[in-house]
């Protein structure tokens, strides 16, 4: 009986010890979970404050100032013979040279007259602006342009038609709001006749607003800065993606089975292992200077050339390719290999009949990731002479080229900056808009494989 | 479950045909002195058998006692284990299984084997069946393969039950289907010997009835080595049984025999259930 009690009371006793420790564990725990919300709210919050901020100054970028202008082909100005046709039983060299001829005669007359009589007729009467004034509100590849029209249709001749040409930078920025309007003529980049008639032109709505899709499918420029875009670099990046994932993929699968499934385990590989782990942690400008020194200097390949930047990178992303393929390798299940090895199958056919199809959903993310990553190095690709002006899209990958990161870097280098600043962050858009597309791709096959499987 | 019990003990425990056949039989299989170090520690001491043809030998013990060792043995997966050295002698007929210039792959081809788990490849249930024979050469039309892949799942009691789902993967069946998978995955590269490690212990009591059964019609064809930590599954299915012990083969003979009146004190207490 006393025994019951007693048994009784020390559960009693052992409840109350229990609850009154309760009320401690309960509070860590509550400020554990506080401070974990606190610290995803401010990750997140960060990372929203970027992209909103990026986002804002590259949005006005996305729109360029179009003029429709009424260019009258004068045949005063352009005074030159009817454009050569062909002759009879001409053969197709000598009708082109004649016509290579024709085509640099045209070249060598006054264009910027032109587009100035054009430009002079199309302001309201009265006006009085200097020539050059006049020529600052067009961009400078204008004549271009017009220029090639004619080439390509000479009956235009005497007739006036509406092209559509860009706006120069400095009128782009005075229209946006880019630079500011109150400031004083010594501080302004165009004269105060010129401001004028820009405005007037927007009221008459011969300058207008559109999508900059020259962005997108212009190359760099120098010499008309409103007409800079990124083809050049997307073209030199794709290139430089490529050669990563046919070099990257199937040297870094081969050494990762290699290591994993054939090597005898000796204090050798282990050694590899212990370096190819370290390799990923490597600094990126040291593969630059490694670029430099083995492809450019030794081997002799073109300076600026995706190969080169490609090579580079896929040296690069070797390591995370490894790396993520030997942890898929030791993943998959021993009973696998034992039922494929029960069969008959020799150890080569085990691994490639067996064990690598069950890897591939993570060697296809830890490849894209690797890809995405190598897509934003600058450090490297500055190293191996990237860091120059190209203005031409890269036909081959042993063509000079430029990258997407490096063109950031070089706008965000140039003097006009109230035209740049906004234009840079749209390229960064651009080049985050390519990462988060690669990123969706690698989340969108690797849920299928991995359903199908 | 009662009846099917008793439908095979009848087979088997039946003394006056086991005694008979099994002195009839010849020898398919036989291991002398073989042991097993894995790295400094001895699993296997120095075990003698002899295996006959076209009859299922049971190996029973507790565990750790060294059967699956001695098992994995005879098909050279001891060698896909880092550090483990195999001593003694195996012959298949007259052929040393040891033998540095044998090519493992082909002893795989004659000497198959069934696991535990049941592991079919992550490939359709035709893949998974046609898999041995294309890598062995064995069919050479889709025609062919086709025959083989049914016969095989046919002579494993499985045909009828996936013969309008061949596409579809083969971990898609239920446990006892997978077990019956992975033995006509086994049939179908025509070996003449099969090895079987616990393959029922993963399945519920239906399943492994269906699987006694299968195994009492293969070896009219095969001859199957089974191991097996239930006695009645051996009393059922065996004509021979091995009873090991400690890494060593404590006694060996005529299932009905073991079973009626073993030899030795230890495989008694076992039957008896007074160890292991």
């Amino acid at each position: 009986m006393t025994d019951m009690l007693s048994t009784s009371q020390a559960a009693i006793d052992r409840t109350k010890l229990v609850r009154s420790g309760l009320k401690r564990r309960h509070m860590s725990e509550a400020v554990f979970k506080a401070l974990g919300l606190t610290a995803i709210i401010l990750a997140l919050g960060f990372v929203a404050l970027l992209f909103v901020d990026i986002v804002r100054k590259g949005a006005p970028a996305f729109t360029q100032s179009n003029m429709h202008l009424s260019v009258i082909y004068d045949p005063t100005i352009i005074n030159v013979e009817p454009a050569p046709v062909r002759a009879e039983g001409q053969s197709d060299a000598d009708f082109r040279a004649d016509s290579l001829v024709w085509q640099r005669k045209v070249a060598l007359l006054n264009w910027n007259k032109v587009i100035e009589a054009s430009l002079r007729a199309a302001a309201p009467a009265g006006n009085e602006i200097e020539s050059r004034a006049l020529l600052t509100i067009v961009e400078t590849d204008a004549r271009h342009v017009v220029r090639e029209a004619f080439v390509e249709n000479p009956s235009l001749l005497g007739q006036t038609v509406k092209v559509d040409l860009l706006a120069s930078a400095n009128a782009d920025n005075w229209i946006k709001g880019n630079i500011d309007r109150s400031l004083g003529d010594a501080q302004q980049q165009l004269s105060a006749p010129a401001r004028a008639l820009i405005d007037t032109f927007v009221e008459n709505g011969i300058i207008s607003t559109g999508f900059a899709w020259s962005i997108f499918t212009n190359v760099d420029s120098r010499a008309a800065p409103a007409s800079a875009g990124l083809l050049g670099a997307f073209v030199g990046t794709l290139w430089m993606m490529l050669i990563v994932i046919v070099l990257a993929v199937p040297i870094g699968v081969a050494a990762a089975v290699y290591l994993e499934e054939f090597a005898p385990k000796s204090k050798f590989t282990d050694f590899i292992e212990v370096n190819i782990n370290n390799l990923a942690a490597v600094p990126s400008i040291v593969f630059g200077l490694l670029g430099a020194a083995v492809f450019i200097n030794y081997l002799h390949l073109p300076i600026s050339a995706p190969i080169v930047g490609g090579l580079v990178l896929t040296l690069m992303t070797l390591p995370t390719i490894i790396i993520a393929t030997r942890g898929a390798l030791l993943g998959v299940s021993p009973s696998l290999r034992q039922a494929a090895l029960g069969m008959g199958a020799s150890r080569t056919q085990m691994v490639f009949h067996h064990v690598l199809p069950v890897t591939f959903p993570s060697i296809l993310t830890a490849t894209i990731l690797g890809v995405a990553h190598a897509l934003g190095e600058t450090a490297p690709l500055l190293l191996i002479g990237m860091k120059a002006f190209v203005a031409q899209v890269p036909a081959t990958p042993l063509h000079q080229a430029t990258a997407l990161p490096v063109q950031i870097y070089l706008w965000q280098g140039n003097e006009n900056r109230n035209f740049f600043e906004p234009r840079t962050a749209a390229a960064i858009m651009v080049l985050l808009g390519v990462m988060i597309m690669l990123n969706g791709v690698a989340i969108y096959l690797r849920s299928r494989l991995e359903r199908r499987a | 479950m009662d009846v099917v019990a008793g439908k095979m003990t009848q087979t088997s425990a039946d003394p006056s045909v086991n005694a008979a056949a099994m002195a009839d039989r010849r020898v398919r299989l036989t291991a002398r002195e073989v042991t097993v170090h894995y790295g400094a520690k001895q699993a296997l001491f120095g075990v003698s058998i002899d295996i006959p043809d076209r009859a299922v030998t049971s190996f029973i013990g507790p565990s750790g006692c060294g059967k699956s060792t001695f098992l994995r043995c005879i098909n050279r997966m001891n060698d896909t284990i880092e550090g483990a050295k195999v001593g003694g002698t195996i012959k298949l007929d007259d052929l040393d299984i040891y033998d540095p210039h044998l090519d493992v792959v082909e002893l795989r081809a004659r000497i198959g084997m069934v696991f535990q788990k049941p592991n079919p490849f992550p490939k359709s249930i035709y893949e998974n069946v046609a898999y041995g024979p294309k890598i062995h050469g064995l069919a050479r039309s889709k025609a062919d393969l086709d025959l083989i892949v049914e016969s095989s799942l046919r002579k494993a009691g499985l045909f009828n039950e996936v013969k309008d789902r061949l596409n579809e993967p083969g971990t898609g069946l239920s446990g006892g289907q997978q077990q019956r998978l992975c033995i006509a995955r086994a049939i179908a590269v025509g070996p003449e010997v099969i090895l079987m490690d616990e393959p029922c212990s993963a399945l519920d009591p239906i399943a492994t009835a269906i699987i006694e059964e299968l195994i009492d019609e293969l070896r009219e064809n095969y001859t199957i080595v089974i191991v097996t930590h239930s006695m009645q599954q051996a009393a059922r299915v065996s004509q021979k049984t091995a009873f090991f012990h400690l890494g060593k083969l404590i006694e060996e003979g005529n299932t009905s025999d073991i079973f009626t009146n073993p030899m030795h004190k230890q495989t008694q207490d076992y039957i008896t259930g007074r160890i292991g």
